[in-house]
């Protein structure tokens, strides 16, 4: 039976929590269809050591392409050695994080491989030995359940939605060759300016705390920045398209149909009326807080749980809560 | 420079989606269609640069049916020379829609290629990125601006947080995400000039798509929710809730 190919992703030397959400992913397909799973993982000379965790998530080898350029992301390094790996293996199925870099990835290695590619899935199940995919379209406003007509199978499967699974093992670490070399690969990143050490995509959150029209100004979010920081790791800030439209904040930011699709464990709707398109981008989020003071505001209809209150009230005694709870 | 802006008819962000009687597609009957947002600043992004150098052609490109003509009308409306739409249907399968689109593109020779970072009705991120595989040239994809430079590109990307400076020889590919130039409204002028632009209509070398929809259905209902309180006094309430019922604090 042919394996399962999981596609782990690090950064600066270390796995990044996707890696464990894709690979324990892989590891549910194999038991379903009695099969092993194998992780590729990419970037610079440190990443060795990090590695064998992969077997903690079910992974029984990892194939691992360094080099010294994989400090930063490489379309082409990445995207031909990956394809390299998949035509010389014999696997079932591939799975790639949808993350800001696997959504840049797997379409490459999918044209190379000439095979279609089913982004940012949400459930994968096993039926009958075939691979049922369920993803949001419109922005999770439909699900649609598919099949690839295809061998192997590649999708890309959404931050968050995926549980990591640990068990006690180690993988098996072979090295893997990288395909071309610098001055073969056409687009290089430069540099990245900027990037705050620690932030997180607010499509990769964990935790999203978002602002909404009600905040009045942009000169109110240190509330909201303040409710983030107190969360901690992991925590990132969202916006509605009305702020974004305004300029208050960037569109990076954006949760709803023209911007991010997300599914946190927790999401912080703050000031946020709930138009349809905001609700499709956040609705499968595992719990939802919404605190606005319209009682009727349609947000309170997909809220776990609802606050009804001012914002500019509210929001520092929840912070000064949350902070007094975790004990900082 | 001859630069092609790819685009995608889809339903306005703010309609009633309907499913389709079969249970596997969209109902788009009454539905008010759209150039893809991201599609339309890929187009504006276009526009500006040929203004800038002073010459150059940009060309508005589909794969649709009749239908994406008014798309295609709209594209010419603001500014683009002529428009191409490939007869076919695009499914979820984007790398046969990126296939039909390459093997036009391939006689058209762009020095560059420009479209939205991702059609906001299928979601998948894939077309604009496999199209460059297909073509063999480089691309860089959720590009917020860039310059053009002697025979090179070079684009900034949003990424968590930061802006990443990517470079890249032309020709090339750029997939665009929100900018901050607005799409330009066509004056009433510039749609009625738009009638006579050439709009070449011909049969799409799409292969047969190999992703089989099973079945469509509506989000999962979420359970109803309830109001823990009013105002700051309800919050400790709201935090103890999050910890120990949801938890997820």
């Amino acid at each position: 039976m042919p394996g399962i190919l999981a596609v782990a992703e690090q950064r600066n030397g270390k796995l990044r929590t996707v890696s464990g959400e894709v690979v324990s992913a892989a590891r549910s397909l194999a038991d379903a269809l009695q099969t092993e799973v194998e992780a590729a993982l990419l970037g610079p000379p440190a990443i060795r050591e990090a590695a064998p965790e992969l077997g903690r998530f079910g992974a029984a080898r990892v194939h691992v392409g360094v080099h010294d350029a994989f400090e930063q992301y490489s379309p082409d390094g990445f995207g031909g050695t990956l394809a390299d790996l998949i035509r010389a293996g014999d696997y079932h199925t591939v799975l790639f994080p949808a993350s800001a870099l696997g959504k840049d990835l797997a379409p490459r290695v999918a044209a190379r491989l000439d095979v279609p590619l089913a982004a940012d899935a949400t459930a994968l199940d096993i039926e009958s030995g075939e691979l049922i995919i369920t993803r949001p379209i419109l922005a999770g406003r439909v699900f649609a359940r598919l099949t690839l007509e295809a061998a192997p199978r590649l999708v890309s499967v959404r931050p968050n939605v995926f549980l990591p699974v640990e068990r006690p093992a180690t993988a098996n670490v072979v090295p893997l060759a990288i395909a071309g070399s610098p001055e073969q690969w056409r687009v290089v990143v430069r540099e990245t300016a900027a990037a705050a050490a620690g932030q997180v995509d607010v499509a990769e959150a964990t935790i999203i705390v978002s602002g909404g029209r009600g905040m009045k100004g942009p000169e109110n979010w240190h509330l909201l920045e303040a409710l983030r920081d107190a969360i901690g790791t992991g925590a990132a800030l969202g916006a509605s398209r009305a702020v974004v439209d305004q300029g208050w904040r960037p569109h990076a930011e954006q949760v709803g149909q023209t911007g991010k699709t997300v599914s946190p464990k927790l999401y912080f709707a703050v000031a946020i009326s709930g138009a349809m398109q905001h609700l499709a981008g956040m609705r499968s989020a595992g719990t939802i807080v919404a605190i606005n003071k319209d009682p009727d505001a349609p947000i309170f209809k997909v809220a776990d749980y609802g606050l009804v209150g001012d914002v500019a009230e509210v929001l520092p005694r929840l912070t000064a809560e949350i902070r007094k709870a975790r004990g900082i | 420079m001859k630069i092609v802006v790819c685009i995608k008819r889809v339903p306005d962000t703010e309609s009633r989606i309907k499913l389709g009687a079969d249970g596997v597609s969209i109902d788009r009957a009454g539905i008010k269609s759209v150039i893809s947002p991201y599609d339309e600043f890929a187009l504006e992004l276009a526009l500006r640069l040929k203004e800038s150098q002073g010459s150059g052609e940009v060309i508005a490109m589909t794969l649709g049916d009749k239908d994406s003509n008014e798309q295609l009308r709209s594209a010419l409306a603001m500014g683009a020379d002529r428009a191409i739409r490939l007869d076919g249907t695009a499914d979820l399968d984007g790398l046969a829609t990126a296939h039909a689109i390459a093997s036009e593109l391939r006689g058209v020779a762009p020095d560059l290629v420009l479209t939205g970072m991702k059609a906001t009705d299928d979601d998948q991120q894939q077309v604009g990125t496999m199209l460059a595989e297909l073509l063999g040239v480089a691309s860089i994809s959720v590009v917020a601006s860039f310059e053009v430079e002697n025979g090179r590109v070079r684009a900034h990307r949003e990424v968590e947080g930061g802006v990443e400076h990517v470079d890249a020889p032309l020709p090339a590919l750029l997939t665009i995400t929100k900018t901050e130039f607005e799409p330009r409204l066509p004056r009433l002028q510039a749609i009625m000039a738009a009638k006579k632009k050439p709009l070449e209509e011909k049969p799409a070398a799409r292969p047969q798509g190999r992703v089989k929809v099973l079945a469509m259905s509506p989000p999962p209902e979420r359970p109803a929710g309830r109001v823990v309180g009013n105002g700051p006094d309800a919050v400790p309430e709201l935090v103890r809730l999050l910890r120990e019922e949801a938890k997820v604090l």
